[in-house]
Parts: structure tokens; C-alpha cells; sequence
């Protein structure tokens, strides 16, 4: 799985969340640029993208993201082994 | 929607709760709206959230109050000018161990447990007397799920000085209120936490990183619970039962295999799961669900299943047996209107998915996807059809109440005319102001009854009980007996006085009663009532809904004169109580 095959899915994610079908999120792509992206949904989206990619990020991690490039980064080196 | 039925796919409610929330509110159903204030020790947001969806899913339009982070008990000792003004109809408290004010400890004495143990109850306590006093509101409370780890290993549950042992001997004072406390209902999060799995509920991080008392996968198993207290003291549980027979009740088909070889009893594993699952049932009819069969069977074929000698059931244990071969949803509809419900306060139970199929797509009725026979108990318990908040009189006695009716109606076809037969039937009737005992039954009717009710207003048990201490209205609760037994409390009848008329602001009938003449005789108390007080003019209202139609021209039936009406079918009738005839011929009404 290559970042963009991750990106792809994780904007499924972000539009079933968020509820918005016009979502497209990029490397770059902060809380700032989605408008309901607040702390409690994104306990929410946390869980979602755990759940599409069956993974667990760990306490620090999810405090400590800044962008979607940091999920991704996290979420590429958990499902290669 | 299926989404939020039992068993639902918690992620995917969470994930897609925003999408759930716009398609409900798309059906543009008519909902019961009330206000909830969710109290909470912890996070509460996403509970709010998917509250939200079950109980718009049950046709409950929830508004919320959420208090500020951990503050449930502050909010209510001190008056939190905000919740004082939203003025809640029901609050959940949502509370959990994390919000303990100290905890048991090795180091303290018994009576030193003891004390910790009263201060943590009192302090609850005094802030649902709070509540009652304030709001009257239903309280929703949680118990204390077990702790998540064990200082003392086993001894942890039997020593006093265990977290475990002091979790039980709280939640037992919880139950102690609980029984005393008609409108207090206890959130059993102890027995949830334990099905779902305490390790996977509790997990900690969830509490370090969001200070959410429970993992956020189980907030949707938390809130179908919820809305399943909510919805049953608001008397929208379903009431009856319609179950398929062959692979349902028993193993094999009767008509096919004979009756000596159907599996059910004790004899092999198969015939003990569909042994204890007739069992389930039966106990089913013992807290007041109808059972009804519906079976593509000769009914021949279906009554010597139901009488096997090994079984649990027999065919006395139901209201109605449909066998045959007309279509399911068919049968259903029959036996509703036969019994006087609606088709969708049915569950039906079938091994078939294609019948299951047809059945709730033709009738709206739920059947949940009962998978193989070890399995019905769980998926029928845990989907909360029947959930219990009270259990009144007239709940234990229901199937009694319908068989009685079954009686009438074999009597009504040998009499010429229908007064002929209502005179057989020797009706007396108890029509009288509220009594304190029957209020809890007044409430569930003003919630359930739906077809005969003119305004469709609905009423929460202190509301009741403020309408029952209040000088300003006349109450009227009917009760009807004939020689087939005794009906219960039927009709309700609620008129408030405003200078010197009397405005019926509830006008209802159990469907059970329909075409008795019973609005007749409610209707002559509730002119002498009104004659005696010196009232000259009682006014009706009739708003229409999807399922009143029956009432529409009650009032004119009455001799009301119609004064208003607009677009929407909102009609207001009076009558003038001097020129008032009485009506009733048929029943004997007492006044007690």
C-alpha cells in the first residue's frame, strides 16, 4: 500500500465523517482546512481511520499529529511488516 | 432504519452518524419531542450524538442540555442557571467509578468503609431529591460498572476493603432508591460493560487521552440502552409477538416430518436450545407480551407442534394461531385488527429471511435477524422490544384482557343487533377523578394511545402528577368491566378550566374498548362534572395525525357544534352544557 492508495481511503473516511462528499484531503491537509474538524470529532476520525486501517495509534501519536502526511506516515510504517 | 437496529455495527453508527441524523430527519415523521439533560462525570458529547439517532429512530425528537465537563453534580446543587432554564423532561446521569470522591483503601476501618460508603450514596441521593423536586423529570441513572483492575485479585469482591466489593454494595443502594422511585430509572452499565468486556470498555486511554469513562465503541451499546429505558416508559415498547412455528419453535416441519419427530425437549442438544427458547417465550407472555403464531402450516399440523408433551408452550399460551397458507404479512395484519393494534407493535420471529423479508417491507414491522437456534434468546433480549420500566397490573394481566375479548367477539356474532349485544355483555364502568395508584397507567396510556386520542398530547408521570395535585382541571379515569373480565383503565379524559369553560386538552380510549359506548358514559360524567361546577361551555380540540383518523368527527358524533377549523384539520367544537342529553344506555356506570 502506497501513500496515495492511503490517501484514497482515508478520504472515504474524512467524507463519511465529516458528511461531506466534496472532501479531498492531501498530505498537506490540517484541522484548520476542514471546517467541523474540532477535538471531538476528531476523537471520532481517530477511531474511524484506526478502524479502516486496522491500526492503533498510540496516545502520543494522536495528540502529536499536525497534518494528514503525519497520519499517513504513521499508518504506513504500522501496516508494513 | 436498519442501521440502528439490534445487532447494529457500532462503527459504522459512529463513523456515519452525520449521514444516520439527515436521513432521519428526512422521513419527516411526526416525533414526541422532549427534553433531555445528559448529566455527565465524563465526556458526554458523543453519547449526545448517538442518543440522538436511536431515539429519532423510535419517533422520540430529543433537544439536549449537556453540562459543562464532569460538573452532573454541581449543575443541580447549585442551580446551573442554564439547565434551570431548559427546564429538562428527563435527565441521564452519567456517571461511572472514575467518579468516585475517594477511594476504599486497605487502611480503613469497617466503619471507616461504611461512612465512605453512605457519603458516596447520600451524595447522589441528594441530587436526584434535587431533581424530583425542581423538575419532577425521569431520572436515568447509571450503576457502577466493575473496576478494571483488582488490588485485592478474588478478594477484591468479598473483602470490604475492595473497590469491587464497595462497586456492589453501592449499586445495591442505587437499587434500594430505584425500587421506591417510580419515575428513577437505574442505566445498567454494570451488566453492559460486562457483556460488551469490561477490558475493552474501561480501557484507560480513552479516560488519559479524552476523559471518556467508557471506549468510544461502546457508546452506541450505551445509548441503544438509553433510548430502550426512554422509549418504554414512554410506552412505545412493541406488544405482541408473532412467531413462526416450524425451525422457530421447534426443529424440523411438522408437516412433513410428523410430530413425533420434531426436536424440541430435552434429548439431544438441538432439542434443548429450541427447549429453553420456548421457554424465553413463555416467560415473555408472564411480563405481558402477546404471543400470536403465524405458520405456513395446516392448522391441524401446527396445534400438534404447539401441544407436543416435550415442548414449553402450548397452544394455549397463545392469543392467535394463523395457520395456513396465505402470505405471512397477511396474517399479521389479520391478527392485528382482530386484537385492535396497529401491525407495527409486532415483532416477528422467523427462521426465514425471505419471510422476514416481506414481512417487514409490506407491514414496517421489525424482525430482527434471528441467525441459529442458540442465538434467539440474545438477539430477541438484547434488542429491547419488551424492555421493562414498570410492570403494572394491567401489564401482568394483557393476554387475559385480549382472550376475554376473543370471548366477545364469538358472542357478538349470535346476537340480531349490535345493542343486543352490547346490553349482553353487562358493562359497568368505574368513571371517577384520578387515584393516586392509577397514575402510573394514565401516563402510559397519554404515550401509547395513539388511534382514539383527540389531541395526541403527550405526558410524562410528574406531569400527571402535577395535572392530578392542581385545582384547575377536571380528570376523569374510565374503567370497564363486563361479564368476560375486567378491562382495566380504557380512557382518559383531561379538561382544564379557564374561565368558566372547560378546554379538553386530552381525550383518549384504549382501542381495546372500541364501539362499547364507553365514550358515551365518560362523556355524560364529564358534563354532570362540569354542570356541577357551574361550567356553562366545554370546548374540544381534535389535531389530527397519521393515525386518529377514527376521532375526526367525534365531536360532531357528540352534538358538539363546530366553531373553528384551519388548513392543517385542527378543529375546535362546543357544546353548551345546559342543553346537554346523556347518551350512555349501555353501561352501568359507577362513580367511586
Amino acid at each position: 500500500m502506497d501513500r496515495q492508495d492511503i490517501i484514497d481511503r482515508l478520504n472515504e473516511v474524512f467524507r463519511d465523517v465529516f458528511d461531506d462528499d466534496e472532501i479531498e484531503v492531501d498530505e498537506e491537509t490540517t484541522a484548520d482546512d476542514i471546517e467541523d474538524w474540532d477535538s471531538i470529532e476528531h476523537i471520532n476520525l481517530i477511531s474511524a481511520v484506526e478502524s479502516e486501517f486496522g491500526v492503533r495509534f498510540k496516545m502520543g501519536e494522536v495528540s502529536g499529529m499536525n497534518d494528514v502526511g503525519e497520519m499517513i506516515s504513521i499508518i504506513e510504517e504500522r501496516t508494513e511488516k | 432504519m436498519t442501521e440502528l437496529e439490534y445487532p447494529f455495527d457500532s462503527g459504522l453508527i459512529l463513523k456515519k452518524r452525520k449521514r444516520l441524523k439527515r436521513e432521519l430527519l428526512a422521513t419527516g415523521d411526526n416525533r414526541i419531542k422532549k427534553k433531555i439533560a445528559v448529566l455527565g462525570g465524563s465526556t458526554t458529547s458523543d453519547i449526545t450524538s448517538i442518543l440522538e439517532l436511536f431515539l429519532l429512530n423510535v419517533g422520540i425528537e430529543p433537544e439536549f442540555y449537556e453540562c459543562e465537563y464532569a460538573q452532573f453534580w454541581q449543575d443541580v446543587m447549585f442551580e446551573n442557571e442554564k439547565l434551570y432554564e431548559f427546564s429538562p423532561d428527563i435527565v441521564y446521569i452519567h456517571t461511572s467509578i472514575r467518579n468516585f470522591t475517594e477511594r476504599v483503601s486497605v487502611k480503613m476501618s469497617e466503619s471507616e468503609v461504611s461512612l465512605l460508603l453512605e457519603s458516596e450514596y447520600k451524595r447522589f441521593e441528594e441530587m436526584w431529591e434535587k431533581l424530583k423536586a425542581d423538575f419532577g423529570a425521569v431520572i436515568i441513572q447509571n450503576n457502577f460498572e466493575q473496576p478494571y483492575y483488582r488490588l485485592l485479585g478474588n478478594k477484591d469482591a468479598s473483602d470490604i476493603h475492595g473497590l469491587t466489593n464497595f462497586v456492589t454494595r453501592l449499586n445495591l443502594k442505587f437499587y434500594e432508591y430505584a425500587e421506591c422511585n417510580q419515575s428513577f430509572f437505574i442505566n445498567d452499565i454494570n451488566y453492559l460493560s460486562a457483556d460488551f468486556g469490561l477490558s475493552k470498555w474501561s480501557e484507560p486511554k480513552w479516560w488519559y487521552m479524552y476523559k471518556y469513562s467508557l471506549c468510544l465503541d461502546a457508546v452506541p451499546t450505551l445509548c441503544y440502552n438509553i433510548a430502550n429505558i426512554i422509549k418504554s416508559f414512554l410506552g412505545r415498547n412493541k406488544k405482541a409477538l408473532a412467531l413462526d412455528l416450524d425451525n422457530t419453535l421447534w426443529g424440523g416441519v411438522v408437516g412433513d416430518d410428523g410430530v413425533d419427530k420434531i426436536v424440541i425437549g430435552q434429548e439431544t442438544a438441538e432439542a434443548e436450545a429450541y427447549y429453553e427458547f420456548q421457554e424465553y417465550i413463555k416467560a415473555q407472555k408472564d411480563i405481558g407480551v402477546l404471543l400470536t403464531a403465524a405458520s405456513k402450516n395446516d392448522e391441524e399440523n401446527a396445534l400438534a407442534g404447539l401441544n407436543h408433551s416435550d415442548a414449553a408452550l402450548s397452544a394455549d399460551d397463545f392469543i392467535s394461531i394463523k395457520a395456513n397458507w396465505e402470505p405471512k404479512d397477511v396474517n399479521i395484519r389479520n391478527t392485528a385488527d382482530e386484537l385492535g393494534l396497529l401491525p407495527e407493535s409486532f415483532v416477528f420471529v422467523d427462521d426465514n429471511p425471505a419471510e422476514r423479508m416481506i414481512v417487514s417491507s409490506q407491514l414496517g414491522v421489525q424482525a430482527p435477524p434471528i441467525e441459529s437456534v442458540d442465538s434467539y434468546i440474545k438477539t430477541l433480549d438484547r434488542s429491547g422490544f419488551f424492555e421493562v420500566t414498570s410492570l403494572s397490573d394491567d401489564d401482568l394481566k394483557r393476554s387475559e384482557m385480549y382472550e376475554a375479548n376473543a370471548k366477545r367477539n364469538i358472542q357478538r356474532a349470535k346476537f340480531q343487533s349490535y345493542n343486543d349485544y352490547l346490553s349482553s355483555l353487562e358493562m359497568t364502568a368505574e368513571i371517577a377523578d384520578f387515584k393516586p395508584i392509577d397514575l402510573q397507567r394514565i401516563t402510559q396510556l397519554t404515550n401509547k394511545s395513539n388511534q382514539f386520542n383527540l389531541t395526541t398530547k403527550r405526558f410524562t408521570q410528574p406531569e400527571i402528577e402535577a395535572v392530578f395535585e392542581s385545582n384547575d382541571y377536571i380528570r376523569l379515569c374510565g374503567r370497564l368491566r363486563d361479564k368476560f373480565g375486567d378491562n382495566g383503565i380504557v380512557s382518559v379524559v383531561i379538561g382544564k378550566i379557564n374561565n368558566g369553560a372547560l378546554d379538553i386538552i386530552l381525550w383518549l380510549m384504549s382501542c381495546r374498548v372500541l364501539k362499547r359506548d364507553m365514550e358515551y358514559a365518560m362523556l355524560d360524567t364529564l358534563v354532570k362534572k362540569a354542570y356541577d361546577m357551574g361550567i356553562k361551555k366545554i370546548i374540544g380540540y381534535y389535531y389530527p395525525t397519521v393515525k386518529n383518523k377514527m376521532v375526526a368527527t367525534l365531536y360532531k358524533d357528540f352534538g358538539f357544534d363546530k366553531i373553528s377549523g384551519d388548513d392543517s384539520g385542527n378543529t375546535v367544537w362546543s357544546l353548551e352544557v345546559s342543553s346537554y342529553q346523556p347518551k350512555n344506555k349501555v353501561i352501568d356506570v359507577k362513580e367511586k
